[in-house]
């Protein structure tokens, strides 16, 4: 019978203020997409950092005027150096081959490039990535090297490119977050409004707190549930419409986004959703159902 | 049953205190009246025995528990203990008299069951017998105040407070009233009543203790206005 109970005063509640329970659930379910939409970019992010660092290479371009000697004791510098997990020796002629592949597309730009323009080169591949600097220094100092070049800073480049986007996407999450906070508070305060006469009685009647106040808060989080789903549903069609459908050339440099990261988004959101509004209902009532 | 321990009640921003060391006993099965004009503190009492407000210093005792020091989540059970009326009866508008006794039990966690044999029961007693189903504006006044003493006594609780519980009614309504309010008085509940009516205190001569400026002035065991 409490059952019924409170479930049935839940739903009069909701009902009883549909415009503001209206305006809860959609600044809710914008809030809980911004919120999700950051989430899978991070995870994608951290997947495509696993990708392509694994892929990454640093490369020892050599001079032009580089003696066997130098390219000797280069090579054997590079062997002996306990950061390395291995590397190719690519020459002139390879490095004409690949761009000549690169850029099949510009026969202009190929004709002013001879084969003989282009630097040989040592491909490096890095134990841990992240050592980049520590190898650099190690080798920079020797003779024959005209350049180093690491190919995490210009990915670094784009990835703080997605991150930008993403606190973008956590402060978009933010600021509508606190707009449904404070929209859930006021219309638990209407709500408590509309029941005083009932609240009143219950409080002389000696009706235990959580009696009072439960069906305020799962008012709150039945919206919040509410919400949530509707901001799933909004990330699930933005991935499909967006990322699969229009801008699907992007996704082959990005990396696909698996549907198991979409759909783990509903349980976070849900959770975020329901917890959030709950707290907002009970502390508000703390405010205005004082014992 | 009841004790104040030289209470005294100060509300913030307040110049006077509306209690000013005030200690009295009232036993089990007593019915006492406390009197005063507006302003003398006699609701305050009301209010420390419900524990609304807690006293500025000093300790309140009902039923053998101090009040003073009950956790605030303990208190919804203790006013199980106790049954309240006021003088503008509280009910709730858009229930009948048979629904707005029932919701007090249901929201204590009593079953359906348990109302549909209790409450007509209480209902009787208070003299409402087949007015179960009669919203709150199609009673009078005295019948409305009936259904708010059948909804405080439905739990059978040890104390019943009444807060001017004739304020808002003609004289011969309040007489029955009163008799009503005696004969639960007589099933051993105590009552507790806050009153200037002065037709009714000297008809019923019970113990009178009478309120002045937050201090005790006069009490009387078998008492009249004065």
């Amino acid at each position: 019978m409490r059952v019924k109970y409170v479930f049935n005063e839940v739903l009069v509640g909701l009902w009883r203020n549909v415009t503001m329970t209206v305006a809860m659930i959609i600044t809710m379910s914008v809030s809980l997409t911004m919120l999700g939409a950051s989430a899978l970019l991070y995870m994608q992010v951290n997947q495509m950092k696993d990708y392509y660092y694994g892929e990454i290479q640093v490369s020892i371009f050599l001079r032009e005027d580089v003696t066997d000697a130098q390219r000797t004791a280069i090579n054997q510098a590079i062997d002996s150096n306990p950061l390395v997990l291995n590397k190719t020796y690519e020459t002139r002629e390879q490095a004409y081959q690949k761009f000549l592949v690169l850029w099949r597309d510009s026969p202009d730009f190929i004709k002013s490039v001879g084969p003989d323009s282009l630097p040989e080169s040592f491909r490096v591949k890095l134990k841990d990535p992240e050592k980049y600097k520590q190898f650099a220094d190690q080798m920079q100092g020797m003779a024959g090297i005209q350049d180093i070049v690491d190919q995490r800073e210009l990915l670094n480049k784009v990835f703080d490119i997605f991150n930008s986007i993403q606190v973008m996407a956590l402060v978009v999450a933010g600021v509508m977050a606190l707009a449904a906070l404070l929209l859930v508070g006021n219309t638990i305060q209407v709500a408590a409004y509309s029941k005083r006469r009932e609240v009143a009685v219950m409080k002389l009647v000696g009706a235990s707190n959580w009696f009072i106040q439960s069906p305020f808060v799962l008012e709150a989080v039945v919206a919040g549930l509410v919400g949530s789903v509707l901001g799933f549903v909004a990330l699930f069609v933005g991935k499909v419409v967006l990322l699969d459908g229009r801008l699907q050339a992007l996704t082959n440099v990005l990396t696909p986004i698996p549907n198991g990261n979409v759909w783990l988004m509903l349980p976070l959101l849900a959770g975020v959703g329901a917890v959030v509004s709950a707290v907002t209902a009970w502390v508000t009532l703390r405010f205005y159902l004082r014992v | 049953m009841i004790q104040l321990e030289s209470v005294t009640k100060t509300y913030p921003k307040a110049s006077r205190p509306s209690l000013d060391n005030v200690s009295v006993g009232i036993e089990k099965g007593e019915f006492v009246f406390f009197i005063g004009p507006s302003g003398s503190g006699k609701s305050t009492i009301i209010k420390l025995l419900l524990h609304e407000v807690a006293p500025s210093t000093g300790k309140v005792v009902v039923n053998a528990k101090d009040v003073t020091s009950l956790r605030s989540w303990k208190i919804p059970h203790f006013r199980r203990s106790i049954g309240c009326v006021f003088q503008d009866f509280r009910l709730l508008p858009n229930r009948t008299a048979y629904e707005n006794v029932a919701f007090a039990l249901e929201v204590i966690g009593k079953t359906k069951a348990v109302a549909r044999r209790v409450v007509p029961e209480v209902l009787e007693l208070v003299g409402l017998g087949g007015k179960e189903h009669r919203y709150p504006h199609e009673l009078s006044g005295g019948e409305q105040q009936r259904v708010a003493v059948a909804r405080a006594f439905v739990n059978r609780p040890l104390i019943l407070l009444a807060d001017e519980p004739t304020g808002n009614l003609d004289p011969d309504t309040s007489v029955e009233i009163m008799r009503l309010l005696d004969r639960i008085n007589r099933t051993g509940t105590t009552v507790v009543m806050v009153t200037h009516d002065s037709n009714i205190v000297n008809q019923m001569r019970r113990r009178v203790i009478e309120i002045e400026s937050g201090r005790i002035v006069r009490d009387q065991a078998r008492g009249v206005y004065g």
